[in-house]
């Protein structure tokens, strides 16, 4: 669906269906440089079963207008603009990647309004090796091809995608690619590296929280993820074997498993 | 020089690797190395949740074999990673392959602009078959690039065509015409199964579609029938309202938006969803395993099919009995220079020859040679021969022939991997046998 946030038009998927104000809401916030595409594996499910499930497109991104925003906090702003645009007094968030840094630092802001927070692939800080923002800041294609690689793990680079027929790297890499390189992964590469408040901010976070890690994370290692989740009061970790960075493509069925017990525990759905 | 800081980059596997590996986790099938024929027709749900899940695309999985197959699904994956597609769709057939695409994007009242030179089932199938479906078609020839632009009309939903046309090897010229496509805001579909991802990967000169007949070089082994769409991943649908069914909630998949959902998949997603659950051309796992051993050594083959071809054109263009050669190897071949920049990797392996002495000549050639299969298919590992004019292409008529860039004279030659020497021994025993029905007649 789309809305209108700050005079800018967003776009969300719903899952396939209809936005319905009585349903709590799930905000589910894309990595750097992608988009709601990214999500389509667990979206749809919480759609279908008593949730309001929208993965937004950030502004500049995907399907969304606008310029893409500059900095993690401005992002997690955003997404507590996007629970008021749609009605909503509260959400819970789920992130991926940078959209862990989005979530953290918007639940930290926002504490009344988040009610659970789960993170994929999350990191307190995301450092990014500076000839990768420069490729990306440049506009060179490289960028994406490096991105992919490094998010995908050994299995991951062979296949297998859970959807039969697709293919994972490439898959991603046309998403990567679908707007200009430097206006969104250049973009977005700064903000990470410019971020510095994520374990401060992980340190005032209250509700329900989870972090799914993968083994074979090399954009945001297992180390990194379990740091930032010691510092949240009572987090949950899972971790996946044999998985790379794109858990929630990779190995998106176990993701969504883990997703469902943890968000119909503490979120409950509308029931039918 | 050594403390010079390594450049970066990506270690995502190449073409002879991904030919021997994509789509396959040895991990998650009982470590087996061999991919595993998966010889059953439905799934085991885990509950009822998981069943309707899987039915509304909520998770990927597999629910019944015409829809999708583990074995077959490691085949699609691993065409989709030579082509560099984001995902693609496997078919008992080249043949339905063409026809899912096109039930995929058109309905009736819409129109195509397709290359006249086609292989003959497609030129019936666009001719005579989808105009029955409502769907009406222009043909234009595959030189003529300007002529595919003035053919589109406000209903046209897409431009078709080989990239090296069958018989007559005309190129057709794909960056130029995706472009005009692209202006059009339509996609450019391009059955590409002469050319095999190892010779030309279309996604990079602005195909749209790939679609490959698998029964041919890209199997090799000439033992099973199968067919492929592959998406590039790149057209965006939702530019225009040209395509309600993938850009609109649809009636045909409970209301989804498969452009919003599943973007760059989003034509592969629909053609599975809708055209495999309604018409049904599934290929079997069995088939797709037989193609998958082809698929491994695709590159050693075709170098090995080109190369072969090459001595074959020196060969034959040296010939006394053969009137002419038409391989885009050949210098003066129009296309000679589309060719190099199309094909860097080599010109491919169909070669058309003029006999000399015409249709009789061809006949006595074709009757006599011993080694060389006389069939109606392409892109074995054995060579073959055929006459089109009174083979394949024989339901047509004089002027589609024409039109159609075949002549009575022509011979069309796939050329096999075996010893070069061996085929053309072969090629001098139907060369001598041509010549004597001419000398007889000239007497
Ligand atoms: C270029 C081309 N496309 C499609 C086909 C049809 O493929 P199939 O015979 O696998 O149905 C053929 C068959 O000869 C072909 O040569």
């Amino acid at each position: 669906m789309k809305f209108k946030v700050n005079n800018n038009e967003v776009f969300a998927s719903t899952g396939g269906r209809p936005f319905d104000k009585k349903k709590p809401l799930i905000i589910f916030v894309h990595g750097s440089g992608l988009t709601h595409m990214t999500w389509v594996l667990q979206t749809r499910y919480f759609a279908f079963h008593g949730y309001n499930a929208l993965a937004v497109d950030l502004p500049g991104h995907g399907l969304s207008s606008g310029e893409s925003l500059k900095s993690i906090e401005e992002m997690a702003d955003w997404v507590n603009d996007v629970i008021d645009a749609v009605g909503h007094k509260e959400a819970s968030l789920v992130g991926h990647s940078q959209g862990c840094l989005v979530t953290v630092e918007c639940t930290s802001r926002y504490p009344e309004k988040i009610k659970t927070l789960s993170l994929m692939g999350g990191a307190g800080a995301i450092p990014m090796n500076p000839e990768l923002l420069s490729l990306a800041e440049n506009n060179d294609p490289k960028a994406v091809d490096l991105m992919m690689d490094w998010a995908h793990g050994p299995a991951g680079h062979f296949g297998g995608h859970p959807v039969p027929g697709l293919y994972h790297i490439n898959t991603g890499t046309m998403l990567a690619k679908s707007r200009t390189i430097q206006n969104t992964l250049g973009v977005d590469f700064r903000a990470c590296d410019n971020y510095k408040n994520g374990f401060d901010a992980a340190k005032k976070i209250k509700c329900p929280t989870l972090s799914i890690l993968a083994t074979d994370d090399k954009m945001c290692p297992v180390k990194e993820g379990k740091k930032l989740a010691s510092l949240i009061d009572g987090s949950q970790v899972d971790i996946i074997d044999n998985c790379g960075h794109m858990m929630l493509l990779e190995e998106a069925d176990r993701v969504l498993t883990v997703l469902k017990k943890f968000i119909t525990t503490n979120y409950p759905p509308l029931s039918s | 020089m050594s403390d010079k800081k390594k450049e970066l980059k990506p270690n995502t596997y190449k073409f002879d690797t991904l030919s021997l590996h994509a789509g396959y986790q040895p991990h998650k099938n009982a470590g087996s190395r061999q991919v595993p024929i998966y010889q059953t027709t439905s799934y085991l749900f885990d509950d009822v949740d998981h069943a309707a899940a899987l039915f509304n695309l909520e998770r990927g999985g597999h629910i019944y074999s015409r829809i999708s197959n583990p074995t077959v699904g490691v085949l699609e994956e691993r065409v989709a990673s030579l082509e560099g597609g984001t995902a693609a769709l496997a078919t008992s057939s080249g043949m339905s392959a063409i026809f899912l695409t096109i039930m995929t994007l058109c309905e009736a009242g819409d129109h195509l602009v397709v290359s006249s030179q086609l292989y003959g089932g497609t030129v019936n199938l666009f001719r005579l078959t989808l105009p029955k479906f409502g769907i009406q078609c222009t043909f234009v020839k595959p030189r003529d690039t300007e002529g595919f632009k003035k053919a589109i009309q406000k209903n046209t939903k897409g431009i078709f065509g080989e990239l090296v046309g069958n018989p007559g090897n005309e190129i057709m010229n794909m960056p130029e015409i995706a472009k005009i496509a692209h202006d059009a805001g339509i996609p450019l579909m391009v059955d590409a199964t002469y050319q095999t991802p190892y010779l030309c990967k279309p996604f990079e000169h602005g195909a749209d579609i790939v679609i490959h007949s698998l029964t041919k070089w890209m199997a090799g082994h000439g033992s099973s029938m199968a067919g492929i769409l592959v998406e590039g991943g790149k057209f965006d649908w939702m530019q225009n309202d040209k395509f309600p069914t993938m850009t609109k909630p649809y009636e045909g998949y409970h209301g989804l938006s498969f452009a919003e959902e599943f973007g760059p998949t989003a034509f592969t997603m629909k053609a599975r969803a809708e055209g495999m659950r309604d018409f049904g051309p599934c290929l079997s796992p069995q088939n797709a395993w037989n193609v998958l051993q082809g698929i491994e050594t695709l590159s050693v083959r075709m170098k090995k099919h080109c190369s072969n071809a090459e001595e074959m054109v020196k060969y034959l263009s040296n010939h006394e009995s053969v009137a002419w050669v038409s391989h885009p190897s050949v210098p003066d071949h129009p296309d000679h220079e589309l060719a190099k920049k199309l094909l860097p990797n080599g010109r491919g392996s169909m070669i058309a020859f003029g006999i000399k002495g015409g249709k009789d000549a061809g006949v006595a050639f074709i009757n006599n040679v011993k080694l060389a299969s006389h069939l109606a298919n392409v892109g074995d590992t054995r060579t073959l021969v055929i006459h089109p004019a009174s083979g394949t292409h024989s339901q047509m008529d004089e002027a589609t022939l024409k039109f159609a860039g075949l002549s009575h004279d022509m011979i069309r030659l796939s050329v096999g991997i075996e010893d070069i020497d061996d085929i053309k021994n072969d090629f001098e025993i139907g060369f001598r046998a041509a010549r004597k029905p001419r000398l007889v007649s000239n007497q």
